[in-house]
């Protein structure tokens, strides 16, 4: 790679921190999950997801229980005929994206999203991508990506469908001012937030991808600086640097500190002097920190212990340790991307215990054994160890609601602290 | 490839943890990719069990897939074997697995694991969940009854040796749609009759319960979608009947009696048959001779869901509560003959699909004034407006009330008539509704709404606006009737005027309509 970020402001080097690395059954979403909130999020694509039933219960299972409204995800559900070779899976899929297209005239974006089992079989949705996409241009474009759970986990499916839009970013001319992308899917109130900081510290212009719309996607060249909102997008960063964009390393915007130098490192990047920073910034980190303090009186010193999931975990430490004076039991994640966590690795206290992946039978033995006050972890195991007596987060909320920024400091503090209170109110 | 927003069944695995999550004692190891434990969360979110499903996933990913796939797979049979220690194992694929051909049932084999190893084939990209279930628990049963049961004599009549009749429950499962519920209410109900319950299965049974199921006179059959294979393996290997009636509604309940009656060698007048059919707490036939319930003759009622709840429905609908079934459909496939033959007696033509955009166009085109059917159903009919209750799975969270909400037995039909009638409005004033619609002369308390002195609007203001125009005298007419009505009313009548092209709309056309749409 030829673009390094820079190095984490303070702490430790990274590599310092030993890693247990597990490899067992892994309690954790495949990457379809992440079209739940993705097809929220850009309001005129459809996932048609080329799968299996289980695929499409997944989906159901996973946001049908949340989401009433029609949705604008479906699945191909791949049969016997498709696999004994009596139905040509091209002819198949062009029928159905039709019907689809005729249903919903208003799509303008429409991902195929590979599966386990059509990669398995090897469908070469790229090449039907490109086909469909010539069909229904210019009213709709196709793009394909993989959401399979042999090669993502959960949130890598954002990061595998905005890989998947990066080819397509309009191209910037290379005279253009230097302007700021910011990276990940985050909730329309969060961005509209960070565009105000952004314009108060003087940095513009700033585009968020995706954006909200398919055809109002954010222009790509040599000029434009890019920094990741969410620390899952290690693809999307790489096909952006291939793509000439120049990465802002920092810390992810969790809590009043993580957004403090998150926009930092932005500004830093624009040429804007600290002094100046702070003085546009300060209210708003004062607000932040009186928005947590009374969860961080719930919070200080109790023990959390996080199973792996989102790859929010290691800012989610940072944020808890730092900012909450929670105790750190295990950190584990799904995936640890050292360079992109850089920053975050070195703000967390040094005898913290990394893991990487998972064996979920012996971290269950773990957790039991250190009785933390508080488990955060994936919907499955959450019940079973409230029965246990354990209090639980469940992680999937972390994706679902506004977290990141000044005003959701808070909230996202609340959170943590609302398991907590709750075992403490309940008198029965 | 077949385009689905909403399934109505998962895949069959599913319904292959849905029996082992059911079963005491037994592990089910699936090779399958990473992702597929979300199943868990079925079980723990929806029906919020206090333990884990007793599955182990191999969960490979695409760098096992390279490597040894076979290896992962017996690795996982030997530690799952070696942590819970189960009585039986259950080993399978999930679709993905089906795919890469690993043999599990041979790898588990090889492994010589000291306890019974169950390998269940079920073919991923042709079957559904229910299959799957019951395919499972055959297979189970199976693996351990027949061992148990191969010296057992025939046993003579229980009525001529003196003891309690005894049978097993067959088919409530973990995440069964009301099975919970249903189950208390049949175990009481066999226990007015005198019957003992020898196991139920396969929820709360262990591998040893099951190799006792030949020891019963007869199996009560609850879900036929999961528990009809094994009662017909039951029968042809132990002799032993099984029940044909799903006692859900009263009159399906009285023949369930009279049917477990008959099986259990009990006259039709023994007293315990006589308590047992009395139902003391049984509402439903009142309520609905009650003449506030009047209005619901003839409701235009549409009916969707698995075999079983979709034909008690349509039967409770038509005998029970006097509505008119307009629609009658299953995704149950599997059933489709008996189904298409029930649905010849309702007039009806039975709709048999997993389509659920196929189900929301013939719910369009019924127009029903009621829809009974699943969670889906009651997504379609919210869209159109239309009340709804749910009768059968798709699992949901509200389908596990706190509160004991049977489907089956007595208490179960008082709990139906509830649960449809209330979505409806209420009886009595939907009665004064139509008295009053009828009756524009004598009705005062609507002010004449185009002139905008009054302000309860439920409806639109009757003013004269385009595009379907009225005479001033019809458009007076329609101001006459309640304003709770009114918008219905107009909606109707610009409706049958654009239909018939009528242009404007006089008083005429609004009586014309009002004749039309009351049939």
């Amino acid at each position: 790679m030829n673009h390094s970020p820079a190095p984490p402001p303070i702490g430790l080097a990274p590599d310092a921190l030993p890693v247990l690395r597990e490899r067992g059954q892994r309690e954790v979403f495949c990457g379809l999950t992440s079209i739940v909130w993705l097809h929220r999020k850009i309001q005129d694509a459809f996932f048609l997801v080329v799968g299996s039933r289980t695929c499409a219960h997944l989906l159901q299972s996973a946001a049908g229980v949340m989401i009433f409204a029609e949705p604008r995800f479906a699945t191909a559900i791949i049969e016997e005929r498709d696999l004994a070779g009596l139905a040509d899976a091209n002819d198949e899929l062009d029928r159905i994206v039709t019907r689809l297209l005729e249903r919903r005239r208003d799509i303008r974006l429409l991902f195929l999203v590979g599966s386990c089992p059509s990669e398995v079989i090897k469908l070469d949705l790229g090449r039907a991508a490109a086909r469909l996409s010539a069909r229904f241009a210019p009213e709709v474009s196709v793009l394909h990506y993989s959401g399979s759970g042999i090669e993502t986990t959960f949130t890598e499916g954002e990061d595998a469908a905005l890989a998947a839009l990066v080819p397509v970013l309009p191209r910037e001319a290379d005279d253009a001012a230097p302007s700021l992308m910011v990276v990940g899917a985050l909730s329309e109130i969060v961005e509209d937030q960070l565009a105000r900081l952004f314009a108060e510290i003087g940095i513009a212009p700033v585009h968020f991808m995706p954006a909200r719309r398919a055809r109002e996607m954010p222009p790509l060249g040599s000029k434009t600086r890019f920094i990741l909102a969410q620390p899952f997008l290690a693809e999307t960063a790489r096909g952006l640097m291939a793509r000439g964009a120049q990465p802002i390393a920092a810390p992810f915007p969790l809590g009043a500190e993580g957004t403090s130098l998150w926009l930092g490192a932005a500004a830093a990047a624009f040429g804007i002097a600290p002094a100046a920073l702070s003085a546009r910034l300060g209210a708003s980190e004062a607000r932040a920190r009186a928005a947590m303090a009374p969860h961080r009186a719930i919070l200080a010193g109790k023990h959390v212990f996080f199973f792996p999931d989102s790859q929010l975990e290691v800012p989610l430490a940072r944020f808890l340790a730092r900012e909450l004076g929670m105790e750190l039991i295990e950190v584990a994640t799904p995936y640890l991307h050292r360079q992109h966590l850089a920053a975050e690795l070195a703000l967390l206290p040094p005898d913290v215990m990394l893991v990487e992946g998972q064996d979920v039978e012996r971290q269950l033995d773990r957790c039991r054994a250190a009785k933390p006050d508080l488990v955060v972890c994936g919907l499955g195991l959450a019940n079973p160890l409230e029965a246990e007596q354990l209090t639980t987060k469940w992680s999937i909320e972390l994706l679902f609601t506004p977290i990141q920024g000044y005003d959701q400091a808070g909230d996202l503090a609340e959170l943590f602290a609302r398991p907590l209170r709750r075992r403490a109110r309940l008198r029965i | 490839m077949q385009l689905t927003l909403w399934t109505y069944e998962g895949p069959p695995h599913i319904g292959a943890m849905r029996i082992a999550t059911s079963l005491q004692n037994v592990h089910y190891v699936l090779h399958s990719p990473q992702g597929d434990t979300y199943a868990d969360l079925l079980f723990t979110m929806i029906e919020r069990r206090e333990a884990r499903p007793p599955i182990t996933y191999t969960t490979f990913q695409a760098r096992d897939l390279g490597a040894d796939t076979a290896a992962l797979f017996k690795n996982s049979v030997r530690d799952a074997y070696a942590r819970f220690k189960p009585d039986l194992m259950v080993v399978g694929a999930s679709c993905t697995a089906e795919l890469i051909q690993d043999d599990p049932g041979g790898l588990a084999h090889a492994l010589a694991l000291p306890i019974p190893v169950v390998p269940l084939e079920l073919p991923a990209y042709q079957k559904k969940e229910n299959w799957g279930a019951s395919e499972s628990f055959y297979q189970i049963v199976r693996a351990c009854a027949r061992p148990a049961a191969a010296a057992r004599p025939a046993r003579p009549p229980a009525s001529t040796e003196g003891r309690r009749p005894l049978c097993n429950i067959l088919g409530p499962t973990a995440l069964g749609f009301r099975h919970r519920d249903d189950l208390r209410e049949i175990k009481a109900l066999l226990g007015t009759l005198g019957i003992a319950i020898g196991v139920v299965a396969p929820l709360g049974a262990a591998p040893a319960d099951l190799a006792r199921l030949g020891e019963a006179d007869f199996n009560v059959v609850l879900y036929p979608e999961i528990a009809h294979l094994t009662a017909q393996w039951l029968q042809r290997q132990f002799g032993q009947p099984a029940t044909m009636t799903v006692p859900i509604g009263v009159g399906a309940t009285r023949r369930f009696i009279a049917e477990v009656a008959a099986l259990s060698g009990l006259a039709p007048d023994a007293p315990s048959v006589t308590a047992a059919l009395a139902g003391s707490t049984l509402r439903l036939p009142w309520y609905s001779r009650s003449v506030d319930s009047t209005y619901l003759t003839d409701k235009r009622v549409f009916i969707f869901g698995d075999a079983t709840h979709a034909l008690a429905a349509a039967r409770i609908a038509r005998d029970e509560l006097g509505l008119a079934v307009v629609g009658l459909g299953t995704y149950s496939r599997e059933f489709a003959r008996d189904f298409r033959a029930a649905a010849e007696t309702y007039g009806v033509k039975p709709l048999i699909t997993d389509d659920y955009l196929e189900v929301e166009r013939e719910i369009a085109a019924a127009e029903p004034a009621l829809v009974l059917g699943t969670q889906m159903e009651r997504h379609i009919a919210k869209r159109l407006g239309i009340p709804c209750a749910v009768i059968s799975a798709p699992i949901h969270v509200q389908d596990f009330p706190a509160h004991h909400a049977p489907y089956m037995g007595f208490e179960g039909a008082n709990a139906i008539f509830d649960a449809w009638i209330q979505p409806l409005m209420m009886g009595l004033e939907e009665h004064l509704l139509t008295m009053f619609r009828e009756d524009f002369e004598f009705h005062t308390a609507a002010p004449p709404s185009h002139l905008g002195r009054h302000v309860p609007q439920a409806s639109p203001p009757a003013a004269n606006t385009d595009p379907t125009r009225w005479v001033d005298e019809a458009l007076r007419e329609l101001a006459k009737i309640p304003f709770f009505v009114r918008g219905k009313a107009r909606r109707n009548t610009e409706k049958f005027a654009a239909e018939r092209g009528i242009s404007p709309i006089t008083l005429e056309t609004l009586y014309d309509a009002k004749a039309h749409f009351s049939h």
